[in-house]
């Protein structure tokens, strides 16, 4: 048994371990502490300070994220002095962007809104002056307006730490701080492999999925859990679905294996190929040479048919099928069952080899 | 995989061979570059193209393409010289150590280093690194299986870790990665010619005995044929009929003119697919499917994680999922099929599949399993052979370094390897048709290095002409230096340019898979 430490947050004591933060044992027990910058699997830099707490004895404010928790340590979560400080920080943030929520597609998703509504802040104190920086629409994955970038430096640490793609950093452009790949570049330019995972990890409408812009509010978006449809890594991923239709796709770092909701540029975004005209929506017989539309009756009774007699003329051996890894594994049982089965042959593969 | 995909981040040692692990399986690359970055993990990457990886690596071999066996055996020979392998693992856990001794015994640094081109000092250091750390893992992918000599390569790879007792430990082992999503689920349930579901071989007795009283009828006893095999016996009239269940085997078959040929000579082929594939274009009846977002099923990933395929939408117009269609030909052809749902399927598979007996829809609604998974109570297996391999004590297979079959030569100087990009998946049915994936990579690229490129007069962006002895194919050319001098890199991506005209379809014996990593060309500006 590793050694407990005792705390007190907001009058109620708690055994922490050591090297836990004052935030980790807060929320292990169901205090909250609001957070901006702070995000899990990557190093706490403690520096939006929305999440300050009072510690007994100590004279500033210190950020929970960053803080290991001591023996005997006494915390105050939610006091005037504490509120007063998180209000301050919030206010600047907001006043230093163009926060229009009304067209701002993670409206309803937003941790600044969250965090402007909880702290029932009316107006910033402070005038907007947003930076003004144009919108980057240079391709049709990964839309950026750093006007709502509140410089949290989360989506950087979700580039060299979590995905370790190493693009994204901090730059100093005049007299604001921006984040962006080398040399001020566009993603499309730069060395991004647009993973998205800078975009899943914003807390504001700064990166969004371009794919579901206009294409659905979060809160009328319905997510069903499945498996990426590409390689074999199998990650798990939210397919969104707004009126019958997959308008984009999220992760979840909850599902944990194999992927703790990290995904790559496939998988995120490659399955716009789900509603593509050339779909297939009919069977088709070829006739004089030309394939035309037919029905389902149509067609399997002339493949059943056609099977049948070339069997009995050739043999079982003479007819083969192609399984596929692109199938789920109750379609290549049934496909192996049918050809060993009930053709009688054991001509049965698929295409791992290729 | 013996092991599990997180468990790379853990590894004191990754050795990553014939993977280009960043663009083909991205989020393994993740866990990977992890480990170097924050975990200080040693990365020692083999493979003749300066891959992602390699800017991580701590030691790059660039071999030869097709030299893998050489190579291998060679760490081996350094290994041995240095008596830093595991003696107690392979005095309890293996046989056949002495067949070993003996066959690396000539495979020292400086012979392999003639063979392969990589430097005598760096297998020296690649194999003392791998074999002195705790936690030694092999990640491999085509680069290593797709060779005449593919399965030698496999074995290598297997004596290698054995010999320094990597295998039945957390972050270690040998571990394939699979390219296509369900090709472990795909062997598990047995569409391979030779074995049922669990690998239960067709010509055992006892195993046909069990599945002809499971299905209620007579089974054939005979192994069938391989994929490559059956477009040779259509192409000589053996095969008459061929059902493919969504495979493009237009564009990943090797030698693409002989297949043409052997499709036309078919009396019927049935395709279902989600889209007018290059093969379906052949077929005589096509079957509009459900794609993944549009049916239910369970998908098993490369390291053995049997997981949820769920519903989210429907199918478009009349379009249906592929168990349902094969039910329904089933029940045509005097076999009644009636299952209610996949998970129905599912339960029948459980009773036959000993190693997803214990495995339901329920317990993976949240979180795979890993099989082995023998009963309901069973966690799942997150490594395999941990006191015990299959067979018991694992059997090194002692393996001599054959070249590859078609080297450059005057007439044919260069060697042509293949592989995918990021980007795009397979024969690019569903890739090419995403607008973000055609925005990144729009057109098939030819990877020259620039010495090459001078050499031939090709210049970067324009068009090249490479050509071997089956056929021909135009391609713009991307002046790289990713490429090694000598060898040229395409993707079989694009039906634009059809790499597959060009590759060497000549089969490893025993696994039957193409070498599609080396064949002898030639390039001239187009
Ligand atoms: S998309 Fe991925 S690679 Fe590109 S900047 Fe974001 S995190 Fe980095
Ligand atoms: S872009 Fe988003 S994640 Fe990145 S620093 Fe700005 S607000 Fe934070
Ligand atoms: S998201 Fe990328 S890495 Fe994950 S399964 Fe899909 S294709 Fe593979």
């Amino acid at each position: 048994m590793e050694k407990k430490l005792p705390v007190t947050i907001d009058g109620r004591e708690f055994q922490a371990l050591p090297g836990q933060t004052i935030l980790e044992v807060a929320r292990q027990n169901g205090i909250y502490i609001p957070t901006l910058c702070y995000f899990p699997m990557t190093t706490p830099v403690g520096a939006c300070r929305v999440c300050v707490v009072e510690v007994a004895g100590a004279k500033n404010l210190v950020a929970s994220c960053a803080m290991p928790v001591s023996p005997g340590m006494i915390i105050k979560t939610d006091t005037e002095r504490v509120r007063e400080a998180r209000k301050l920080v919030v206010e600047l943030l907001w006043a230093s962007g163009d926060h229009n929520c009304l067209m701002c597609e993670s409206n309803g998703r937003c941790e600044l809104q969250d965090l402007i509504y909880w702290l029932k802040i009316e107006k910033p104190r402070f005038d907007i002056k947003p930076p003004g920086y144009p919108i980057e629409t240079t391709n049709t994955m990964i839309m950026r307006d750093l006007n709502k970038c509140v410089l949290c430096g989360r989506c950087i640490r979700a580039c060299n730490e979590v995905q370790v793609n190493e693009v994204l950093d901090f730059y100093m452009r005049g007299s604001r701080m921006k984040v962006g790949p080398a040399f001020d570049s566009d993603y499309k330019n730069s060395i991004c492999v647009f993973c998205g995972e800078c975009m899943e990890s914003c807390p504001t409408g700064a990166i969004i999925n371009k794919q579901g812009r206009f294409a659905g509010r979060p809160w009328e978006l319905q997510k069903v859990r499945t498996t990426c449809g590409y390689c074999g890594v199998g990650c798990q991923l939210d397919l969104n679905v707004h009126e019958g239709k997959v308008v984009k796709i999220t992760s979840n770092k909850e599902y944990g294996p194999p992927n703790d909701g990290s995904l790559c540029v496939k998988g995120r975004f490659a399955a716009d190929f789900i509603d593509h005209p050339d779909r297939l929506r009919t069977p088709l017989i070829r006739e004089k040479g030309k394939l035309r539309e037919a029905s389902w009756d149509e067609a399997l009774d002339v493949i059943a048919k056609k099977l049948a007699s070339i069997r009995k003329k050739h043999g079982a051996d003479s007819i083969a099928g192609l399984s596929s890894a692109r199938c789920t594994n109750e379609e290549n049982y049934l496909f192996q069952k049918v050809l060993r089965a009930v053709i009688g042959t054991n001509n049965v593969d698929h295409c791992a080899r290729l | 995989m013996t092991n599990s995909i997180k468990e790379l981040e853990f590894a004191d040692v990754i050795l990553a061979t014939g993977t280009n692990t960043t663009e083909n399986h991205p989020v393994i690359g993740m866990y990977v570059k992890r480990a170097v970055r924050h975990r200080n993990a040693q990365l020692i990457v083999i493979d003749p193209r300066e891959i992602g990886l390699c800017k991580y690596a701590t030691l790059w071999l660039r071999q030869k393409p097709g030299t893998d066996v050489a190579v291998i055996n060679g760490l081996m020979n350094a290994i041995l010289k240095e008596n830093i392998h595991a003696k107690e693992f392979v005095e309890t856990r293996t046989e056949g150590f002495e067949e070993l001794r003996k066959i690396v015994e000539k495979y020292t640094p400086e012979y392999v280093e003639k063979i392969s081109g990589v430097p005598a000092d760096q297998l020296r250091a690649a194999a003392r690194l791998y074999a002195t750390a705790n936690k030694s893992s092999i990640i491999y992918a085509m680069g290593i299986t797709q060779h005449k000599t593919g399965t030698d390569n496999v074995k290598s790879l297997a004596n290698l870790a054995m010999l320094c007792g990597k295998m039945g430990i957390e972050s270690g082992g040998i571990n394939p990665l699979r390219g296509q999503g369900n090709v472990q689920g795909a062997c598990d349930m047995g569409a391979l010619p030779n074995v049922f579901p669990a690998y239960q071989m067709v010509s055992n007795d006892e195993a046909r005995a069990r599945f002809e009283k499971a299905w209620k009828v007579k089974l054939p006893a005979k192994p069938g044929l391989t994929v490559v095999e059956m477009t040779n016996a259509a192409h000589k009239g053996d095969i008459k009929a061929l059902w493919i269940m969504g495979e493009n085997a237009m564009l990943s078959d090797p030698d693409l003119h002989h297949l043409e040929e052997s499709l036309k000579k078919l009396d019927f082929l049935v395709v279902q697919d989600i889209f007018l594939s290059e093969t379906a274009e052949h077929a005589d009846v096509v079957l509009p499917v459900a794609c993944f977002a549009e049916k239910d099923g369970t998908i098993t990933n490369t390291e053995r994680r049997v997981q949820r395929s769920r519903k989210a939408v429907d199918p478009p117009g009349k379009a249906k999922p592929d168990w349902e269609i094969i039910a329904a030909i089933s029940t045509r052809l005097g076999y009644p099929m009636h299952y209610a749902s996949a998970k129905d399927i599912f339960e029948e598979v459980r009773q036959v599949t000993p190693s997803y007996a214990g495995i339901t829809y329920d317990r993976i609604e949240k979180t795979g399993i890993q099989w082995p998974c023998i009963n309901e109570e069973h966690p799942g297996t997150k490594f395999l052979h941990r006191d015990r391999f299959t067979r018991g004590l694992g059997l090194f297979a002692p393996i001599e370094y054959i070249p590859p079959d078609e080297l450059p030569d005057a007439d044919y100087p260069l060697t042509l390897t293949t592989g995918r990009v990021l980007y795009h998946y397979h024969t690019g049915t569903m890739t090419r048709r995403s607008k973000g994936a055609m925005e990144r990579y729009p057109e098939s690229l030819v990877e020259i290095n620039p010495k090459d490129a001078k050499r031939y007069g090709i210049e970067d962006g324009k068009n090249v002409k490479v050509t071997s002895r089956r056929g021909n194919v135009e391609g713009k050319a991307q002046v790289t230096k990713r490429s090694p001098e000598g060898t040229i890199f395409m993707n079989f991506h694009f039906r634009e340019v059809l790499t597959n005209l060009l590759t060497n379809p000549v089969l490893d014996p025993i696994a039957k898979i193409p070498e599609y990593k080396v064949c002898a060309v030639k390039i001239e500006a187009a």
